[in-house]
């Protein structure tokens, strides 16, 4: 039983792997690299140039560009990006939760499930549908329009709850894609065990459906933080908020560069990790199938 | 000696593709069945009906004297039942071990140890153990198809099914799998098998059942079969396979 | 092809008239009017304002859909009466205004400018002032506080008692620094990006208290919100107003020292202080908070 036939086997799996090294690195090294480096200077060099010498340089430069409205602005705007901080990883946790039960609803089979799936797909083809920053003001005026007492009248709570509605929409395809993308044999072969649909949806299917879809959901959450900005139209003080009140009084547009540079700094690491993430989940998806 | 399985006027259509037409099958106790015939005889379809995976159109099945088919708890009936597919058998993201100690944890209710203690005695007798904290990407074909053997038998089936099991294996690899299998029919277990490997269905077999259009169109001991077929067909099919040189 | 001589000799003549008809200048305008004080259309004043043209800095409905709650054109309204006071003394009669819409934000926004001024309650400051022309100030006005009737915040009586509530302001007004520089409060305000989302978060009772300018004030608890009211108003610590509006023009625009010669004058001969009469009567009759 052992011996030959795994010798042969461990032989595979080196066969494969060795197949897949070949095919991720790039052509012939150094040459390649000389000629990307040179090429990327020429033409960064070039734009660089056509920027600066355009005649209406030096008043972009001092209303866009202005080192001391920097320095000026950034402070107050770096505390204001708190509260995106605070609406987004909120917003995260509940989005993500909720999501997943929308995708799971949506898997149900047969027909006693109907109602359910139904409800599932008018949800996210109405909160898809509409406009994030609609839903933004409808609800955060809208709600405390109504007059109730135990209606919350916080933007942010209500700036949250529409993000939450809104995303779990768009995140809960991105489930639905990963569960469909699971092999059918992987539930026939849990179900066969015995394992109840609960259990093989629990066990089996979500924590690989899960696993696959990571990159998009990471993506799903760069767009989510961006959207916290809207949340400014209820009022709150958020950065892209303070970045305006500081570009309305001095008339100067240095202060939309610092939000926006917050923005980005919280992005990069996000999408670099996505990127380890993507590498690192290629190597479960070989196991599967008996052969490559 | 009571009959392990048996399946009467098994039917079942996809739609308007009519693909079991009145199935009968009786396997007795420690006997060893193999199904033969062409792809989309309904070989596979017949194995995914036993143990309720597809519901199906008429027909009753008994395991063991009792109809499954008047159950409502098929999770219940599956665990007396064991089915390895052809592929994508395992779950990649456990470990061999947990792969084998799942159902018996979860579905059975044993404890984390008696799990483990059970699998590894299994693992251990099939040359698997050294693998048992591995993932499934580390195995190879043969390595896999034979935990999936091994995790189906955790559950202490009464029937084993296997869906043409090495069809997807390297050349190489398939003996190793096709081993277990005969270890596991010496050692007395109650077996189905859909294969195209037909000098191990003559070596092991007891029954040789070769279904063409989603009929049993010819059964019997695979002497019989195999060197003196009845049926054109069934010596039409032989025949191709001769060629092929896979007899 | 002989055919096409008459067509080719209309087309010529057509061509010739429209050519001298460019090249004869702009109609003849009184003085002030030519090269001294240049517009960006000759012949032509454009004035840029927000939309909705709000009262009581407009009045008097639309005629056109274009301009939502009142029509700049009408010369009714202290902004629209001033506007084409300033575009007489220019030398421009009120067909000879144009007006077109800038939202706030593209006033002071780089690149060449379409409107020769823009009029639309800009309070001056010093930076503002370092990246677009203002003129001289057509009206010097205070801010106030609007707040609902009966809620607790209806009660207070000095600028100190306000810091404990949540206030708001609306984008692109001095009112949020005022809120912070002088009523310093320990929640942070909430600022809107439109009068509309302002005033209904005042409605809503997300905010406890407005900061408008004196005049708005007076709209909002007229027409945008029932049962509110102006708490009060406030001055500068020496007693002047705490912002002065300015029209505001391309920086180094030829035109300001036009616009501010006739600002002068309308403030001298009294138009100014008629127009404020006319249209801003109410906005004096609120206390003073100190």
């Amino acid at each position: 039983m052992a011996g030959e036939g795994d010798r042969r086997a461990d032989l595979e799996v080196e066969r494969r792997s060795r197949l897949l090294d070949g095919l991720r690195s790039g052509g012939d090294g150094r040459r390649s690299v000389v000629i990307a480096l040179v090429s990327t200077f020429v033409f960064f060099g070039v734009v660089f140039f056509a920027i600066t010498n355009a005649p209406g340089w030096p008043q972009v430069r001092s209303q866009f560009f202005n080192w001391q409205e920097f320095k000026s602005s950034m402070p107050e705007i770096a505390r204001a990006f708190l509260l995106n901080v605070k609406i987004f990883t909120i917003a995260e946790v509940f989005i993500l939760i909720f999501a997943l039960f929308l995708a799971v609803l949506r898997s149900l089979p047969g027909p006693v499930f109907f109602p359910l799936r139904a409800l599932a797909i008018v949800y996210t083809d109405l909160f898809r549908g509409i406009p994030t920053i609609l839903v933004i003001a409808m609800l955060g005026f809208g709600a405390p329009a109504l007059g109730l007492s135990y209606v919350p009248r916080s933007v942010v709570f209500w700036g949250i709850v529409s993000l939450v509605l809104i995303y779990s929409a768009y995140v809960s395809e991105v489930y639905r894609s990963g569960i469909e993308s699971i092999h059918p044999s992987q539930e026939a072969a849990a179900r066969s065990l015995g394992l109840s649909r609960w259990q093989t949806l629990r066990r089996v299917i979500l924590p690989q459906a899960v696993r696959r879809v990571v990159p998009p959901l990471l993506n799903d959450f760069i767009g989510l933080q961006k959207d916290t900005a809207l949340v400014g139209t209820l009022g709150a003080v958020e950065a892209f908020q303070q970045s305006q009140i500081d570009t309305n009084a001095t008339f100067n547009f240095t202060a939309y560069l610092c939000a926006a540079i917050l923005f980005v700094a919280i992005t990069i690491p996000l999408a670099r990790f996505t990127d380890w993430l993507i590498l690192r989940d290629r190597r479960r998806r070989q196991a599967g199938g008996a052969t490559l | 000696m009571t009959e392990a399985l048996v399946v009467e006027g098994l039917s079942k259509s996809f739609g308007r593709h009519e693909v079991l037409r009145g199935i009968d099958l009786t396997v007795a106790e420690h006997e060893v069945v193999a199904l033969i015939g062409a792809s989309g005889s309904g070989k596979s379809t017949l194995l995914r009906c036993i143990n309720l995976l597809e519901p199906i159109d008429a027909g009753r099945i008994f395991l063991g004297g009792e109809e499954l088919t008047r159950r409502h708890d098929v999770n219940v009936v599956r665990r007396r039942i064991g089915i390895v597919f052809q592929a994508f058998n395992l779950f990649p993201h456990m470990s061999v071990l947990r792969n084998v100690t799942l159902a018996p944890r979860d579905v059975l209710g044993l404890s984390k140890r008696e799990a483990e203690e059970r699998a590894k005695a299994l693992l251990d007798r099939f040359g698997l153990a050294e693998k048992s904290d591995e993932y499934p990407d580390r195995l190879s074909g043969g390595q896999q198809q034979r935990v999936a053997i091994v995790r189906a038998l955790a559950m202490q089936p009464e029937l084993m099914l296997f869906d043409e099991v090495t069809s997807a294996l390297d050349p190489e690899l398939v003996s190793e799998v096709l081993a277990v299998i005969g270890e596991l029919a010496a050692g007395g277990m109650t077996m189905v098998i859909a294969t195209h490997e037909m000098s191990f269905a003559r070596d092991i077999a007891d029954q040789v059942c070769f279904l063409d259009e989603g009929r049993i169109l010819e059964q019997g001991p695979p002497l019989e079969i195999f060197s003196a077929p009845r049926e054109p067909r069934t010596q039409q099919f032989l025949q191709r396979i001769i060629e092929a040189k896979r007899l | 092809m002989t055919k096409f001589i008459p067509l080719l000799a209309a087309v010529a003549a057509l061509a010739a008239v429209a050519v001298s008809a460019s090249a004869a200048g702009h109609p003849t305008a009184s003085a002030g009017a030519g090269a001294s004080c240049p517009t960006v259309t000759s012949g032509q004043l454009t004035i840029g304002t927000d939309n909705p043209a709000y009262p009581p800095w407009y009045a008097g409905g639309t005629k056109s859909s274009k301009w939502k709650i009142n029509d700049p054109a009408t010369g009714k309204g202290y902004e629209s009466a001033v506007a084409y006071a300033i575009a007489k003394k220019l030398g421009y009669s009120k067909s000879q205004v144009s007006w077109t819409y800038v939202p706030f934000n593209r006033s002071y926004a780089p690149g060449p400018k379409s409107f020769d001024f823009d009029i639309n309650q800009i309070s001056f400051t010093p930076a503002r002032a370092k990246v677009v022309d203002f003129s001289r100030s057509y009206y010097d006005v205070n801010q106030a506080i609007v707040v609902n009737k009966g809620t607790k915040i209806a009660s207070v009586r000095s600028i100190k008692g306000l810091a404990s509530y949540k206030l708001g302001a609306q984008l692109g007004t001095t009112s949020y620094q005022f809120i912070k520089s002088r009523i310093r409060p320990s929640q942070q305000p909430a600022v809107f990006n439109s009068n509309a989302a302002a005033v209904l978060s005042l409605k809503n009772k997300q905010i406890d208290g407005l900061v408008v300018d004196l005049p708005t004030a007076f709209y909002v608890t007229a027409v945008q919100v029932p049962n509110s009211k102006i708490l009060g108003q406030f001055e500068n610590a020496s007693g002047t107003s705490t912002d002065h509006f300015g029209v505001v023009l391309a920086k180094g625009s030829k035109l300001t020292a036009c616009v501010n010669r006739a600002i002068t004058s309308l403030r001298v001969n009294g138009t100014l202080k008629r127009l404020q009469q006319l249209w801003l009567a109410k906005a004096t009759g609120a206390p003073i908070l100190k």
